[in-house]
């Protein structure tokens, strides 16, 4: 059996308010190594929320997520924010590049944030990300100097930047046209056939989802189904 | 360069525009409050100076420490007697040279003694009443600045008339009298001798200038009609800023009261100090007035930079290190703003220092000016410390941001 990446235990999440929303409802999910998952459901169905808990950016109201079998519950917030920086990568919907930095800068970022790299390392780590991407030539531009399909590449370099075992993606290719989509999809594939890792993409698009190796779906805050492979084989 | 820097950096060079008014707040507020705080301590300074230059630095009288206490008071264990004549104690400090010999060794100055009197001068038609101080011109220059005030004559001059005076000059104006006038001393006692003005001084003190009057000390015994009297010892001290001590400790040697300048002129040191504690007030007003342009700016900067402070803290950046981007933004402007505030201060303190100003009170010419680092550092510390509270609540609520409430907001 795999070690379990991320392991969300009976995980709830409800939203306070004058009428609580429940967003996330007695999920129990395993994340396994090299897993390419796809995350769907309908619009307000609760996948991003999810990938939020098991990302550690949001707390469960019942229920606990475990990043490498250790429980999150009663981590201080610092520590659930090294946690994220040394073991996730993420990727939104959104390119969220830094816009004043060039791209080895938004590149390097989590390295320098991280501190565990000299600046030398650091420079040749987030450059080589970015010629294995395709963006070496691009690497002293700003994110407003290269295209959408290109930015959101740059955010998976980011995503990459500490080697986390897991890259968790909300809707990578939704702001994408058709082209650049399956760009930014193949790279995703590549990072987990490549490169070994473990990415989960939260995406409406089914297409895309049958294309990727686990599908966990959604509906009303419930999983309904995980086409899981056989981690024994 | 370290990243929560270069980030703040980067912050506030790439909104330059925004960045420099926010400066130029600052700047004009380090630089107002250096102007005042030298202006104001300039103008007080001069106007110690000029006291401490007038006046001795100590003054021992011959009024006891304690009331003399009377001979019946000493003979009867009663609680209160009432009717009797009290004795009557010889005027003037007993032994006066001895006195000053006693002194002399430990005290940090010069001492003379003197006849401090009170008397009227009489002159075409006109009295005026005076203060007449009876010296020895041989040493007042150890103990005061009056032979560097002479506008007319010297101090010398003294000994070379019968009753000689020096006067003010402001009383001399006021007895539309010259040097060479010969006027009548009335003294106590009813004591009438005619007395010639030898010369003027003028000490920039209009209180001193139109009531002092100085004659040698042979002089004063007559006006005061006690032959050998000495009701003064006036010290001059080698810093006047330690009077106060000295003083007390002539006092509790001599037994007679010994009064520093700073005690002689206390309401006017206080009104100083409230001065000062308006001026501070001000200078911090103008400083926190500033301060809101700090907060304006990096609360937009916050305001603007959700995403990015989202996404920072979706990699993985703690809420500290947030935190610190906004406040070194702020600090930054702080600094910055302080430095220019310097030029600034400095540019209207030479300025103002040019003005001459007339006026028919005082004799100056120029505003004064204290040129002190302390001004600089003051205004830069209030600066910087209103800079930081100004960026510390804005970066505090950034730093609190929920990232997946900007990041669902986003999407």
């Amino acid at each position: 059996m795999s070690e379990v990446l991320i392991e969300a235990r009976n995980v709830t999440r409800i939203l306070p308010g004058v009428v609580p929303t429940t967003l996330v409802q007695n999920v129990d999910l395993k994340i396994f190594p090299r897993e390419f998952v796809a995350i769907t459901g309908p619009s307000g169905s609760g996948k991003s929320s999810l990938l939020y808990l098991l990302g550690l950016l949001d707390l469960p109201t019942e229920g606990e997520v475990l990043i490498r079998g250790r429980s999150t519950a009663n981590m201080a917030e610092e520590e659930r924010a090294r946690l994220r920086l040394a073991s996730l990568g993420f990727v939104f919907q959104f390119h969220f590049l830094l816009p004043e930095f060039t791209l080895t800068e938004n590149v390097a970022l989590p390295m320098r944030a991280l501190g565990e790299l000299s600046p030398q390392e650091i420079r040749e780590r987030a450059e080589g990300l970015l010629e294995s991407l395709g963006l070496g030539e691009h690497r002293h531009k700003r994110p407003d100097q290269i295209s959408g399909g290109q930015r959101q590449r740059v955010a998976v370099a980011r995503a990459l930047a500490n080697e986390p075992p897991v890259v968790l993606a909300d809707e990578p290719t939704g702001s994408l046209d058709s082209k650049s989509t399956e760009q930014v999809f193949s790279l995703l594939r590549s990072v987990v056939d490549d490169r070994g890792k473990t990415v989960v993409a939260v995406t409406h698009d089914l297409e895309l989802a049958n294309r990727m190796d686990r599908r966990v779906h959604i509906v009303d805050g419930r999983i309904v189904a995980d086409d899981e492979v056989d981690r024994a084989a | 360069m370290n990243l929560v820097f270069e980030i703040a950096w980067t912050h506030v060079r790439t909104r330059a525009r925004q960045t420099l008014v926010a400066i130029a707040g600052v700047a004009t507020g380090v630089g107002f409050s250096i102007m005042m705080a030298a202006l104001m301590e300039g103008s007080q300074d001069d106007f110690v100076k000029t006291l401490v230059n007038a006046l001795p630095h100590i003054s021992v009288s011959d009024e006891r420490n304690r009331p003399t206490e009377q001979p019946a008071e000493q003979r009867y264990a009663a609680a209160e007697i009432h009717g009797l004549t009290p004795a009557v104690r010889r005027r003037g400090i007993k032994n006066p040279m001895a006195t000053i010999a006693a002194l002399e060794p430990w005290v940090p100055g010069a001492l003379t003694p003197s006849v401090s009197a009170k008397g009227l001068l009489r002159y075409a038609g006109r009295d005026v009443a005076v203060s007449i101080t009876g010296i020895e011109p041989r040493t007042e220059a150890k103990v005061s600045g009056l032979v560097t005030q002479m506008r007319q004559g010297t101090l010398d001059s003294l000994y070379r008339a019968p009753n000689a005076l020096v006067l003010g000059d402001r009383l001399a104006e006021k007895l539309s009298a010259k040097v060479g006038a010969t006027l009548t001393i009335v003294g106590s006692g009813n004591v009438r001798i005619n007395g010639n003005v030898v010369g003027m001084f003028h000490s920039g003190m209009r209180q001193i200038d139109e009531t002092n009057a100085y004659v040698l000390i042979k002089t004063a015994q007559i006006i005061e009609n006690q032959t050998g009297l000495v009701n003064e010892i006036r010290v001059r001290l080698d810093d006047p800023m330690i009077a106060r001590l000295v003083a007390a400790r002539i006092g509790a040697e001599t037994d007679y009261k010994s009064t520093s300048w700073e005690e002689a002129q206390e309401d006017l040191l206080s009104a100083f100090q409230v001065r000062n504690i308006l001026m501070y007030t001000i200078v911090g007003a103008i400083l926190l007035v500033a301060s809101f342009g700090i907060y304006n700016i990096i609360s937009t900067i916050t305001h603007e930079k959700a995403r990015d402070i989202a996404i920072m803290k979706s990699l993985g950046f703690r809420e500290s290190a947030v935190r610190r981007i906004f406040v070194i933004e702020s600090l930054l402007i702080g600094l910055a703003g302080a430095a220019f505030g310097w030029g600034l201060g400095y540019l209207l303190c030479v300025g103002l220092g040019s003005i001459e100003i007339r006026t028919p009170f005082a004799d100056i010419t120029r505003l004064p000016i204290a040129y002190t680092p302390r001004h600089y550092a003051i205004a830069t510390l209030v600066a910087l410390a209103s800079a930081f509270v100004a960026g510390y609540f804005p970066a505090r609520a950034a730093a609190g941001v929920h990232p997946v409430e900007i990041i669902r907001g986003a999407t």
